[in-house]
């Protein structure tokens, strides 16, 4: 899979993690940020009783329909089509941004405005159009914030979450004018303010615009419906306003029927924005002769999905509805910030995602299933209950398959021979009894990584073992393999 | 009763003084102990840093080990999780096809120390002496894998003298996770300064948990800063009386 240039070429996870760790104002930023969604988020989730069935369901509909995806691939295929779309299959990004660039081109348009979009951003969609001359406009205030900072997206449903408001207004001021309506000279930070002069500056941008590209939250099979939920109104105004829409959209978004997608519509606003419902949900079906865009193709896009179906364990993320709860509950997220993952899919998501869609050959995605604890918070507030503590360790299991990591293979096997024999376990312990007066305030090499910050436990004269058979007159070593 | 008592690997080596107040609270309540030295480790580092498939001996060395007592009583979450739910899941792939009924035989036996008071044996109050002020850390493992809810700190308020503390940000990991420790120690150390603040914060002389190895990393840290508070053990606490102070 080829993915957003931006992100290539970037440290392991622990590296770029260091940096933003020590960043007082990222951690000020985003320990704010996350900590106001998590709790909006349980408000509405605690006042619904049945939160724990919806779930179910959540996961249920996407199992089947994961299980049965070609039919209901063909199934919405028909549908669009019938409805007056064009469907265009992509198997990787590069397919998929060679077919949109063709379509922008037939319509001889050099611009097109976008609705906010991660299949987009993961097949590296505005850096492809750009080499051919083709600029596109994002159109999501947090996007055009990153867009106009020439900055990366650093959280699924804030990406600019790493961004407070006054380097927003210094973003604003410094680069609007080269994209179009300059910002107000008397711009202040105040977020009513900023938010004006991102309306004013896209205003033009809706009402010029000759296409449109989007993704989709959901696609509906049974009719061909795509389905865009949002907050601020602009896809509502990218989705109806220009002559030609384009929709990228990753295979596993399809849902059979209008009655599943009734589940999804409740679990994702209350899940990500932490509202009852979204401000916006804007449906399509095809083409209408005297509404909305006179053309409309969709492109779905595999780009590695595929292979993660294939993969028993793997497969339940691509239940996913990127929603980014994960994301706000993570403790480790909340440290590293976004960027740190390498990844338009940052999180706890993106640790188990990135390297299935990518592999595991570069040091960076090698890094990514380590990117956590195994605490489980992810896994307690996912809407369509996604193992992410499972997945990971399936995926550090592949990491260590593929070779590498050779210090800790030697360690690990030699743990293992240590604890497939008690008499054995008991000598280690008595030795380490027995070193206890001299336990170093500092380990050498990869020690450090402990005694940096925390002192070492210092061995107890007598293990439990050994108390145990002194006190209970029990054998220590009651038997020895080979 | 008869409880054999899984003592964990990190227990046994580096924390004797948990095992021993779990095998005196037990024998206090009526319990008869055993400590089968058969038993190893669980597995649980080699499962969770990806080297899974090389556990199987220790499965069936648990499952061995443990059959035939009425209840199996370990005093790590992080542990009774690694038996409860990804013990199975070992036997399943394991070459010995017996293996996963041995383990299905023995994993409902199970239990952490505070379920099994308060679930088995029905107590709350197990008439222990503690006075000092308290916070309690409820570790991830212990909260949402073994689902221990607020039995620990039932437990705890019925401790006479004690006093408990609430801790800002409970539920959130104290950044241990085993090898991450090691893997990421610029975001492991940053998570425990966090919950250090919080614990300190609360003005308590003692940080409890129910799994020793959060502990190692929490006291280690707090131990660093020469914070002044210090960390003990459920078990240790509960175990307390006027003529053994923990």
């Amino acid at each position: 899979m080829s993915n957003g240039s931006a992100f290539l070429g970037l440290p392991a996870f622990p590296g770029a993690a260091r940096e933003a760790v020590g960043n007082a104002q990222l951690r000020h930023n985003l320990r704010k940020a996350t900590h106001t969604i998590r709790s909006k988020r349980a408000a509405v989730v605690g006042e619904l009783d049945d939160w724990e069935e919806l779930r179910a369901a959540g996961k249920a509909v996407k199992d089947h329909t994961l299980r049965h995806l070609d039919h209901y691939l063909v199934r919405l295929e028909e549908a669009v089509t019938a409805a007056g779309g064009h469907v265009h299959w992509a198997a990787d990004a590069d397919e998929a941004n060679r077919i949109v660039t063709e379509l922008v081109r037939a319509t001889g348009g050099h611009d097109v405005v976008k609705v906010k979009s991660m299949a987009t951003q993961e097949i590296g969609l505005n850096e492809a159009l750009e080499a051919e001359g083709i600029r596109a406009y994002e159109t999501d205030l947090a996007e055009l914030i990153v867009q106009l900072g020439d900055d990366r997206p650093s959280h699924i449903l804030v990406p600019a979450i790493h961004r407070n408001r006054s380097e927003i207004r210094e973003i604003f001021l410094r680069e609007m004018a080269a994209w179009g309506e300059p910002a107000p000279d008397d711009l202040t930070d105040e977020p009513r303010v900023l938010a004006e002069a991102a309306r004013r500056h896209l205003r033009k941008r809706f009402l010029t615009a000759q296409v449109a590209v989007s993704g989709a939250n959901f696609m509906v099979a049974e009719t061909g419906t795509l389905v865009v939920v949002e907050s601020e109104g602009n896809g509502r105004m990218c989705l109806t306003l220009p002559e030609t829409l384009i929709s990228v959209v990753g295979i596993e978004k399809v849902v059979p029927t209008w009655q599943d997608l009734a589940v999804f519509l409740q679990l994702l606003p209350r899940s990500s924005t932490g509202e009852r419902m979204n401000p916006y949900t804007s449906m399509w079906t095809g083409v209408a002769p005297s509404d909305g865009p006179r053309n409309f193709h969709l492109v779905l896009l595999d780009n590695g999905r595929s292979r993660v179906l294939a993969d028993e364990v793997g497969r339940q993320t691509l239940r996913c509805i990127r929603c980014s709860a994960c994301l706000n509950v993570c403790p480790v997220y909340e440290r590293a910030g976004g960027h740190a993952y390498g990844s338009v899919y940052p999180g706890p998501i993106g640790a188990i995602l990135t390297p299935q869609l990518r592999g595991t050959t570069s040091e960076l995605d090698a890094s990514l299933p380590y990117a956590s604890t195994l605490c489980g918070a992810c896994y307690e507030v996912c809407p369509v209950a996604i193992d992410i503590p499972e997945v990971l360790v399936h995926l550090r299991e592949q990491v260590v398959e593929g070779g590498g990591h050779r210090a800790e293979r030697a360690a690990m096997k030699a743990a293992g021979w240590i604890f497939a024999d008690p008499a054995r376990l008991a000598r280690v312990q008595r030795v380490a009894g027995r070193a206890r007066r001299i336990v170093p305030r500092r380990l050498p090499g990869p020690g450090a990584a402990w005694t940096d910050t925390r002192d070492l436990p210092v061995p107890p004269e007598q293990s439990f073992r050994d108390w145990w058979a002194a006190e209970r007159g029990r054998p220590t070593t009651p038997r020895s393999n080979p | 009763m008869r409880v054999g008592l899984f003592i964990t690997c990190v227990n046994d080596t580096l924390y004797p003084r948990t095992g021993q107040a779990v095998v005196r609270l037990l024998e206090r309540l009526g319990c008869e102990v055993d400590f089968p030295a058969e038993q190893s480790c669980c597995g649980q580092m080699h499962w969770n840093t990806g080297y899974g498939k090389q556990i199987e001996p220790l499965v069936r060395r648990f499952a061995d080990t443990f059959a035939g007592y009425d209840a199996v009583v370990t005093a790590s979450g992080s542990c009774g999780a690694m038996v409860r739910d990804n013990h199975p899941k070992a036997a399943a792939r394991a070459a010995d096809p017996t293996l996963p009924e041995a383990v299905a035989a023995v994993v409902p036996q199970v239990y952490d120390l505070s379920e099994f008071l308060v679930d088995v044996l029905g107590v709350t109050d197990v008439g222990a002496y503690f006075p000092h002020t308290v916070t309690y850390h409820p570790s991830c493992h212990s909260l949402r894998l073994m689902n221990l809810g607020d039995r620990p700190t039932t437990l705890l308020r019925n401790v006479r003298g004690l006093e408990l503390r609430d801790l800002p940000g409970a539920e959130e990991c104290c950044g241990f996770g085993g090898t991450f420790a090691l893997k990421n120690p610029d975001v492991s150390a940053a998570m425990c300064a966090d919950k250090v603040r919080h614990a300190v914060g609360t003005g308590a002389e003692v940080l409890c948990a129910a799994d020793n190895s959060c502990l190692m990393h929490l006291g280690g840290t707090m131990g660093r800063q020469r914070s002044g508070v210090r960390t003990l053990h459920l078990a240790e606490i509960l175990a307390s009386t006027e003529e053994f102070p923990a």
